[in-house]
């Protein structure tokens, strides 16, 4: 990382970590913006750097959410009564209790999404276009269905969760650091993965999946691996807001694949898919138009956001970054290079004579 | 003679009613140049689809090195080491030219944990070095999409020289090529056989190039082999004539 480049990183961080303190109202709205960076973040992989347009990403979010609340009230009552008693049992958690659950929650969270990605991926990689962002959603959609007629989880009528021990402002701003925490390891994760082989095998598929078989790539393995590391993330996230929320329930809270699952893509295209930062500021704008629309223009809210959505696929369809990269391809290291080869040396050395 | 590296034994492809291939036979002699020439909708694309596994084969047998390969997915067919590149390029298309061919480095042996190797330095030389080999070393920085048919070609080439193959099918590589680059083409393509000690099977129309190039050359017609011998001997057989002029009925 260069000076300049270490600077700009630090003042965000700074700027992350002051805003609760300086801010204290807006700290679960804060907390919530971390959780839009993440859906974007983790669309992205699939959708921009891939090339596989998944509607169907909030499911390890709803997964994540459902594992933690469950790891969270299992390790210390009995989750079929509990959730037969629609909330009329009160535990109290000592603050080991509520911790050590909530810790072994997200884990759980995070690789229960994760084996769940990875199985799901043998059955829908087979589809491409059109027919892989149907069959996600299909999978989210069946996914909230067989939630809401499960009674042991809590079916249609959810779960409480645990309430957070500690005074009043705790809650939020322990759930704003984590959900920061969250947000800031995925970017890194992602920062060093476009670094490796991984990048350009996906950025391949996303090219010409015919011809990254064509050459070898195992091009399976790396869809695999994709989806996993969403998902992975995907139910962090999930994991944390159920708890932010304090009460899980399958169609609005788990599974709102109209909601959040929407703002995924729309976000991402927004700030320009196929880039690392595009999806972190798309989730910016995107999420403090939300807010503004939701204070200023109640009732017209989602008015607002669709005609956002329209205007930048049908006029703004290559996103802030693309717009930024079409102008000054430079900066993104695209040149027509005059440059000599290193030493030619062995076999491919001298050009050919034409 | 040595034992072939690649033999196609009695192949038959149908799509539907239209017999595409039928019982097709012939033999790749491995370090060779071999030619493969026919009219239009003769087969011979499909013959490449059916060699690398894109098209299961109804009938026949396919070897490479000895080994049955008829049944395998084209991953593994290009892992073992027998790789073709397309009639209409197909590079990828938003990566530079030095994306591509670093992704395109031989996938034979690489396991879970090279998904998430950093790019040797020796990568990215090799790259270079063929990028200058075909000509294209000013272009390294710009979009494969950005280039011309022409270059993309040459692109893809570089690419099949990166993956290291023991075989490579060739579908037309001088079509759509400017004249004046064919001569540096099969310049190249004799020096990547000779060099590089790679087989190479190759479909082309344009008559000069073929002759120039190959050892030994198939001819098909309605999909199947009509003749094959040395450049001299299929030039002159009345029968690769009169599938050409349209005489065959």
């Amino acid at each position: 990382m260069s000076g300049r480049s270490l600077g700009f990183h630090l003042a965000l961080l700074a700027a992350g970590v002051a805003a609760p303190f300086v801010l204290p109202a807006h700290a679960v709205q804060f907390a919530v913006f971390w959780i839009m960076v993440l859906f974007a973040l983790t669309w992205d992989t699939m959708g921009g750097q891939m090339g596989y347009n998944s509607l169907g990403n909030i499911l390890f979010f709803g997964l994540g959410m459902y594992i933690c609340a469950l790891t969270q009230v299992g390790i210390v009552y009995n989750i079929a009564e509990y959730t037969a008693a629609n909330g009329a049992i009160h535990i109290d958690f000592t603050n080991r209790q509520y911790f050590e659950g909530l810790a072994l929650g997200v884990v759980f969270a995070a690789f229960g999404a994760m084996v769940v990605a990875a199985a799901l991926s043998w059955a829908l990689f087979g589809l491409r276009g059109p027919y892989f962002a149907i069959g996600t959603l299909g999978a989210a959609i069946a996914a909230a269905e067989l939630t809401s007629a499960w009674d042991w989880v809590g079916g249609g009528q959810g779960i409480a969760m645990p309430v957070f021990p500690g005074g009043p402002g705790m809650r939020e701003r322990f759930f704003y650091f984590a959900c920061m925490a969250a947000a800031v390891a995925c970017y890194l994760f992602l920062r060093w993965l476009y670094r490796t082989r991984f990048s350009l095998a996906i950025n391949a598929i996303r090219d010409d999946e015919d011809k990254a078989e064509a050459l070898g790539l195992h091009t399976g393995r790396y869809k695999m691996v994709a989806w996993s590391i969403s998902a992975f993330f995907l139910g962090i996230a999930g994991a944390l807001f159920g708890n932010m929320t304090g009460f899980v329930e399958p169609l609005e809270t788990a599974y709102p694949t109209l909601t959040f699952g929407i703002y995924m893509v729309a976000m991402t295209l927004l700030g320009g898919k196929g880039t690392l930062w595009g999806p972190v500021i798309g989730a910016t704008l995107f999420y403090t138009l939300r807010e503004l629309t939701w204070t200023y223009l109640l009732g017209w809210q989602y008015i607002a956001l669709g005609v956002l959505i329209m205007v930048n696929v049908i006029y703004f369809q290559q996103g802030i970054m693309g717009w930024v990269r079409s102008r000054r391809p430079a900066w993104f290291g695209v040149k027509v290079d005059e440059g000599r080869p290193p030493a030619a040396g062995a076999r491919a050395a001298g050009a050919a004579g034409e | 003679m040595s034992a072939p590296i690649l033999e196609v034994r009695g192949v038959t492809k149908a799509f539907g009613g239209v017999v595409a291939n039928r019982d097709v036979s012939l033999a790749v002699q491995p370090g060779t140049i071999t030619g493969l020439i026919g009219p239009n909708g003769s087969g011979k694309t499909t013959l490449f689809n059916s060699i690398v596994g894109q098209y299961p084969i109804d009938s026949g047998s396919i070897l490479f090195e000895g080994r049955e390969i008829s049944r395998m997915s084209v991953q593994r067919i290009a892992r073992l080491g027998m790789l073709r590149t397309f009639q209409q390029t197909r590079v990828f298309s938003k990566m530079d030219c030095i994306q591509n061919l670093m992704i395109s480095l031989p996938h034979r042996q690489s396991g879970w944990k090279d998904m998430f190797r950093p790019h040797p330095p020796e990568v990215v030389e090799k790259a270079e070095h063929l990028l200058e080999f075909v000509g294209l070393h000013s272009k390294r920085r710009l979009p494969a999409g950005s280039l011309s048919f022409g270059q993309q070609k040459l692109l893809e080439f570089a690419m099949a020289l990166m993956n290291e193959p023991k075989v490579l099918l060739l579908d037309e590589p001088t079509a759509g090529i400017n004249p004046t680059l064919i001569n540096g083409l099969i310049d190249r393509l004799k020096r990547a056989n000779r060099e590089f000690g790679i087989t190479l099977f190759v479909i082309e129309h344009n008559m000069r190039v073929i002759m120039n190039l190959a050892q030994h050359i198939y001819c098909m017609a309605f999909g199947q082999v009509l003749a094959s011998g040395s450049p001299a001997e299929v030039k002159d057989d009345p029968r690769v004539i009169d599938a050409y002029l349209g005489a065959h009925a």
